[in-house]
Formats: C-alpha cells, structure tokens, sequence
C-alpha cells in the first residue's frame, strides 16, 4: 500500500503530482520559483508519460486564460505558478472561479515586488485569497504532493467544481530536497480517477455558451451561489481526506493541531514555518509551559467555526503572517483569527507578529521569543503592541 | 426571475440561440434611418454591423432590426449612398 521513500524538492513532488492526474491540459509560463515544477512537467509531456497537451503562453494571464478555455472544453486541467505570476492572472482567476471551473494549480508562494525579490513568504497567496479559489497550504515537500493529488478530487467533485491552488514555500519547500512519500503512480491514478466533464463545450450535441453577461437581475444570486458552494467545501476536504488516509495511511484536516488540546498559549502559523514552531513547543512542554501549534491547510474557504473552537480554550495566542496588508492593519490571517474567535465571550489575548517576508529565515528564536511573550500575557501581562514585526532590524 | 439555488453553476447558458431574448435595442441614443431611395444594396452596412441588425430578403438589405440595434452609427458612417446622399442617417432616438 505505501509509496516509495525518496528524496525530492517541492518542486518535484507537485509536478509528479501533475503526472499522476495526466491533465488534458496544461496552459503555463514559467516564474522563479515554481519554473521547476513546469520544467519537469514539460519533461514528462515530451517523454510520453503524459496525454498532457502542453500550451506555451506568453503570459500567466494568457495562461490561465487557456486552461480556462481548456476546463470550459471539458479537459481536466493543470497549471503552476508563483509571486508576479499569480498577480498577473488576477483577473482570470475570478474567471475561472466564477466560470466554476476545476483547474489545479501549484504555487510556490514568493513575495511581490515593489522590490522586487523571488524567495518565500505569502504575499501572492494572500492577495489572491478572496478569489473564489479554493487555497491549501503545505508544511513540506509531502504535504505538497499529497495536497496537490488531493486538490483534484476536491476541484473536480460534483459538489464543487472550483478551481484550487495549493501553496508551498518558495525556496524553502519548492527546492529544499527532503524525504518523502509517494503514492505509486496505480494508486495515485486510481484515487484521483476518471475526469467527469460537465457541460463541456466540445460536446456539440449539447451545445452551451459560457462567459454571459449578467447584470443587475441576477448577478447577486449568482455570487450567492458561489457562497453557498465555498459553504460545502470543508465536508468534501474532509471526505477527500478520509479515503486519501486510506491508500497513503497519512492523515489530513482543516489544519493540523499540535499539542493544543490543553495548551494555553499558542501559534498560528501556515506553511513551512510551522516545523520549527513545533520543535520549539516541543522544548517549552519539556519545561513544562502548555503550548502549542495550529496551521491551517484549508485557508479558503476559511474554517471559521471549527479553528475558532480549536482555539477558544486558549489564553493568549498569536499569529503569525508571512504577509502583511498595508491598510493601516494586520497581517491577512490575524483578521482570519480574529474573526473565528469573535463570536466567543471568553477568549484568548491574540496578538500579531510578521515575520519573514521576502525570505528572510524564520529562526528558532523567533519562535522562543513569540512563545515567552504568550506565557507573559497568558498570565495577564500587559499587550504592548497587538502587531509586530519580528526579525526585523530596528 | 430565478432563485440563487435555481442558477446554472458559472451562469453556463444552456439553450441555443437564447441571446435572441436578450433584446438590446434600448440602449440606443440614435436611431439609424434607412432611405430606400438613396440605397445601391452594396450590403456595405450588412457586413459591418457589429450585431445582426441589417434584415435581410432575397439577398438585399431590407429594413432595420431594431430590437437589437445599438445605435453604433457604423452602417451610416460606411454606407456609401447614391450620388453623394446617404442612404442611412442617424437621427436622434427622441425625435
């Protein structure tokens, strides 16, 4: 039943993902860092391990544009890319959300210019976390691939019928080789299954026009609609979840809870952050202080309800974002948090740190420093500042 | 009027030929006028319409399709008329 143990980088596991699904497919145009993902996508087109029809773009707009055209012709459809890239298929990717369409697309989350820089942190994501996509995180190189195998069967259940991205570091888990876990190519083939058209374009018997205009008579019910679908979303994660745990015997959530039943002081952290956070609560529960971790991996649709009960319980919490929103506020999933644990009268003191962006390194004492701050206001100590950048030279 | 749980998903239209119910011809500000006697039926304004609002009968132009006419003016710009008259004029949709 298990995979072969390897060694790979982010990159490698997200693109042997793609061949796995063997997409119709697949409109791109490469970026630092996620380029490798197509490099070796492209790889397998040429060698025939794929039926994959490859489409060169120009841009990511036009290619997010073709694998628009691609999903509306009724193929199951891949794509990848990162940071400027993402930023530049903006407009369409609330086309192909609005449009309701399944396409796949690994990102290697890098920071956006003005300045310019191509290492990790989550200012692309974040941007387009409103989209209408559906947005999984990844600690590692595993949880890339097991995400992106996943993110098919979530895009492309009936239910659905959504477009996903699935986020990975970049640097940091796109090209960092670690060991990992595959699904042998039957099983994963298998688990991901026959590609279901609905209302293809192609189908000339049926003949179906998309893109209409929709004006002031209905376009409120149709973004109710979308609302209504994003609602299902989690219950199909969680299905999906449940029968990947049973061919790959790993086992995935809404986000993962690290020692938090009874913590009392916790970080919030996506991403490949989240591994050095859970060593350093590992050394704070050896001296005896409650911590713990949650990381969302399910970011959009965000799970208010289920993260704000993982959390109410709690005394002093803080969140971390490899992000920031320049509206004068916090970091993008602080607002998330803080949103979660609104409806509770007694909840935990939640503070905001920033912390790598544009790759700098998330260090262990960052972490140190965040949790010894989280036991102080845990025991009632005063909040200095509800945001702070951390690592940062003052 | 639909409900929000009655639409198709990604507002896909699936009958053929409804873009016919959608009648656009409100939208015009200025109202092309077809003068018969001016007219050499080059078909000048039946290839340039944007939309399909030049009718049409045994291969001549015929009157206006005014539900769905915009009121572009294009026809009138190209149509090249009879002896230096136009035989297609705008004319203001309050008239």
């Amino acid at each position: 039943m298990m995979g072969k143990r390897i060694a790979a980088t982010g990159n490698e596991a997200i693109a042997n993902a793609m061949r796995i699904a063997n997409p119709d497919v697949c409109g791109a145009y490469p970026i630092t860092p996620a380029t490798e993902i197509m490099q070796r996508f492209t790889t397998f087109v040429s060698n025939g391990q794929v039926k994959t029809e490859m489409v060169l773009a120009e841009s990511e707009h036009s290619a997010m544009s073709a694998c628009i055209g691609a999903a509306a012709a009724g193929g199951r459809v891949a794509t990848a890319t990162s940071s400027q890239g993402l930023a530049f298929m903006w407009e369409m990717l609330f086309v192909a959300s609005g449009l309701r369409m399944p396409i796949v697309m690994g990102v290697a989350n890098r920071a956006l210019a003005a300045p310019i820089n191509i290492h990790g942190d989550h200012s692309d994501g974040m941007g387009a976390r409103d989209c209408g996509w559906i947005h999984l995180y990844s600690e590692n190189a595993q949880e890339a691939f097991d995400n992106m195998i996943q993110a098919f069967r979530i895009a492309e259940h009936l239910d659905v019928r959504l477009p996903v991205m699935v986020g990975m570091d970049g640097f940091i888990t796109s090209h960092a080789i670690q060991t990992m876990e595959w699904l042998d190519d039957e099983t994963g083939a298998k688990f991901i299954g026959e590609y279901q058209k609905v209302r293809p374009l192609l189908d000339i018997k049926h003949p179906v026009s998309y893109g209409p205009l929709i004006l002031t008579d209905m376009y409120h019910e149709y973004r109710k609609a979308h609302d209504y679908v994003m609602s299902g979303v989690p219950n199909v994660v969680l299905d999906v979840a449940k029968e990947f745990e049973k061919v790959s015997g790993r086992k995935y959530g809404l986000f993962e809870s690290y020692r938090l039943d009874d913590a009392e002081v916790a970080i919030v952290v996506l991403s490949s952050a989240a591994g050095t956070t859970k060593e350093i609560v590992d050394q704070f529960r050896e001296k005896g202080i409650k911590a713990g971790v949650l990381k969302p991996r399910l970011y959009r649709p965000f799970p208010y309800a289920q993260i704000g009960e993982a959390l109410k319980h709690l005394k002093a919490v803080a969140v971390l974002d490899r992000a920031d929103c320049f509206g004068g506020s916090f970091g993008p999933m602080y607002m998330d948090i803080a949103s979660a644990l609104y409806p509770y009268a007694q909840k935990p003191v939640l503070v905001n740190k920033i912390y790598g962006l544009g790759g700098r390194d998330y260090m262990p004492e960052q972490a140190e420093y965040v949790l010894n701050e989280l036991v102080q206001l845990a025991k009632g100590g005063e909040v200095k500042s509800f945001k702070e950048y951390i690592g940062v030279r003052e | 009027m639909k409900t929000w749980k009655e639409v198709t998903p990604g507002a896909v239209v699936t009958e053929p030929g409804s873009a016919r119910k959608f009648k656009t011809g409100s939208w015009r500000a200025a109202k092309p006028v077809w003068i018969e006697e001016n007219c050499i039926q080059c078909m000048f304004c039946w290839i340039y319409c944007p939309d399909m609002s030049i009718k049409t009968k045994d291969g001549k132009r015929v009157e206006f399709d005014y539900d769905y006419c915009k009121g572009c003016g294009i026809c009138a710009l190209e149509c090249p008329g009879k002896k230096g008259k136009k035989a297609i004029i705008m004319e203001e949709e309050s008239k």
